[in-house]
């Protein structure tokens, strides 16, 4: 079981809600999804109504909301949205999200840190989306994050784990859960990144976007449960050639 | 460093020869690249990429669906007043056109404002002509003040204004100004805005500049087309939207591409657009930008509309009034051009849910911006 601050989630697979065709075929998703945590965009919902349309089609008992602050340009804004977000959706998570660029969305690391720093006196359990920096990952744990969100791509990319080794090196000396965000395109890509070991991913776009939304959050949900399974059954070594003796050493084995 | 610097380096008649001299080849070069330069926009827009039509909606609709998903943003125009001290040849609101004037009162603004939002609205537009003696940077900040906790995102198409004034009023809740440079053709655009402020073309194309430099959260684009050459303005456009998003990097970019519409007293298009054109207008941006937002508004048609919202369009207008108090107060005044497409917001969010979109009425919040 994965454990974030003080809960626990059976799902690796974390989700959000943009992009969808309808607030009906994203809440089949998510509960296909079998998701636990949702990440929800301030700018998309109406705080002062009870009644939003968006917020009502998440309204199940195993969903957990995980507001974000997406919009925002600096640790200022970021602070005052998360604390919106704190107010009206009655949840001290927030996830953590500044890019002051809005063309290729690119999180800005030193914004981040500030906003981080200053949200965990304030008591918040902060995720935070960042590039797969293994530094700056050790920053935000001193600062007090509950998380990691290091990218695999860029956001809405499709394109996967690029960041591959540079993700390896965060999880390897992470003390706080590794979730991989952003440019998971495929279910091979949710399996892979959690094959090297990361606490869980989160995915939107590619299952807002498919054919078939809550088929492909289905198998996302598939591939995220064989990817740990795998991890945690210990994956062979990849070799690039076969290794069939051992020149080096066999002549040990000769009597002389 | 200003959009200037570059501009001056481009020559009208030579960019318009260039885009008439592309090729097929040019253009499937265009459609196989991964990166698309201004060169392949240049042949995405060409008559040499007509053929190619369809291919180019198919690719621009994946782009779109990739970054936007099934979503279309709405948004409605407030006009605030039609007063203008400016003469421009394709507009109602011009100076010469001898009818009535009007600018909202507050009290009259909250009358608009209760009609737009039983509409659904969330995200609006406020529109006036120039006329600088009654609608200045004092209205708008008491206009913003007065609607702002109405809004979740407010935007603005008022006469450009001095940096010092975008700075003032963006802590008022403005996130958003568009500014079309109508031409970027330096001679004609004199000929076409003859009298008033608005016939400074310098000032107007440094516009985008100075709302960079204010730090704007979104700024958006587009010239008028029917004015001139409508390829060789969008190349402008493009070149011009290129150098902004890398000169200010924290705005969000949107482009608009208004056809001339009939209005009291106004002249026929010089260059006549036909909706094949503007099919290939709209696919050659979303395949030379990935990111840009693509409006589209109720001047045109109701077939049009239905087809394009999957082509790679972002967002739309809808059940809209181009005339100061046109929801409620006074519903005869003047208005800017006649719309085409006249169902109501309602009926424009269903269209767009049978195609398997979902219509977005809320992208912003004022929590974001404090």
């Amino acid at each position: 079981m994965l454990k974030i601050a003080d809960k626990t989630f059976n799902s690796r697979l974390f989700t959000g809600t943009g992009k969808f065709s309808s607030p009906e075929a994203m809440e089949a998703a998510l509960l296909a999804s079998g998701s636990e945590l949702v990440t929800v965009a301030l700018k998309r919902v109406d705080l002062n109504d009870e009644a939003d349309d968006l917020l009502k089609h998440l309204n199940h008992p195993q969903i957990n909301l995980l507001p974000n602050t997406s919009g925002v340009r600096n640790a200022k804004e970021a602070v005052f949205a998360a604390q919106m977000a704190r107010e009206a959706l009655e949840t001290n998570w927030i996830k953590l999200e500044i890019h002051p660029d809005p063309k290729y969305l690119m999180p800005d690391p030193i914004e981040t840190l500030k906003a981080t720093e200053e949200l965990a006196k304030l008591g918040f359990i902060i995720l935070p989306y960042i590039h797969a920096d293994p530094v700056l990952c050790k920053r935000l744990e001193d600062a007090g994050t509950a998380a990691v969100m290091p990218l695999g791509s860029p956001i809405g990319s499709n394109k996967g784990l690029k960041t591959i080794d540079f993700l390896e090196i965060i999880i390897s000396q992470s003390n706080v859960p590794v979730i991989i965000d952003a440019g998971i395109g495929s279910p091979s890509d949710a399996a892979k990144a959690m094959e090297i070991g990361a606490d869980a991913v989160l995915v939107n776009t590619a299952i807002a976007v498919s054919g078939n939304p809550a088929k492909m959050a289905e198998a996302f949900k598939i591939a995220v449960q064989a990817g740990r399974m795998a991890y945690e059954a210990r994956l062979g070594q990849v070799y690039s050639q076969a290794v069939a003796s051992s020149p080096l050493t066999a002549f040990l084995d000769d009597e002389f | 460093m200003s959009f200037n610097d570059i501009f001056e380096r481009h020559n009208w008649d030579e960019t318009s020869r260039s885009i008439y001299a592309k090729t097929s080849v040019d253009v499937e070069q265009a459609l196989n690249a991964p990166k698309r330069t201004l060169e392949d926009f240049k042949a995405l827009i060409s008559p040499a990429a007509a053929p190619y039509l369809e291919r180019m909606a198919q690719l621009s609709q994946q782009l779109t669906l990739k970054r936007f998903g099934n979503t279309i943003q709405m948004y409605v125009p407030l006009y605030l007043s039609n007063e203008c001290n400016n003469i421009c040849t394709y507009c109602g609101f011009s100076y010469d056109n001898k009818v009535k004037r009007k600018t909202l009162s507050p009290m009259e603004i909250m009358e608009e404002v209760v009609v737009i939002k039983e509409m659904g609205y969330d995200h609006v537009l406020l529109v006036t002509g120039e006329a600088n003696q009654s609608v200045h940077t004092d209205y708008f900040k008491k206009v913003l003040e007065l609607i702002r906790p109405h809004f979740a995102h407010i935007s603005m198409e008022v006469q450009p204004l001095d940096l010092s004034d975008y700075q003032e009023l963006t802590p008022y809740g403005l996130n958003t100004v568009l500014v079309y440079q109508e031409t970027y053709h330096e001679e004609d655009y004199k000929k076409h805005h003859p009298k008033g402020k608005k016939s400074n073309f310098q000032y107007r194309l440094d516009t985008p500049d100075r709302l960079g430099k204010a730090g704007i959260h979104k700024m958006g684009l587009g010239v008028l087309i029917g004015l001139e050459d409508w390829r060789t303005d969008s190349f402008f456009t493009a070149l011009h939207l290129n150098y902004l998003e890398k000169q200010y990097w924290q705005s969000k970019y949107s482009i608009s591409f208004p056809r001339l519409r009939p209005f009291s007293g106004g002249l026929e298009p010089k260059v006549a657009m036909n909706d094949r054109e503007l099919v290939q207008l709209i696919c050659a941006y979303r395949l030379f930008n990935e990111e840009v937002e693509l409006s589209i508004s109720t001047r045109e048609s109701v077939a049009f509309r239905d087809n394009i919202i999957k082509l790679g369009i972002t967002s739309i207008s809808a059940g809209s009034k181009t005339n100061p108090g046109g929801y409620a107060v006074e519903p005869q005044s003047l208005e800017q051009f006649e719309i085409s497409d006249e169902r109501t917001a309602e009926e424009i969010a269903e269209m767009i849910h049978k195609q398997g979109y979902e219509a977005i009425w809320k992208d912003w919040d004022i929590s974001l911006t404090k």
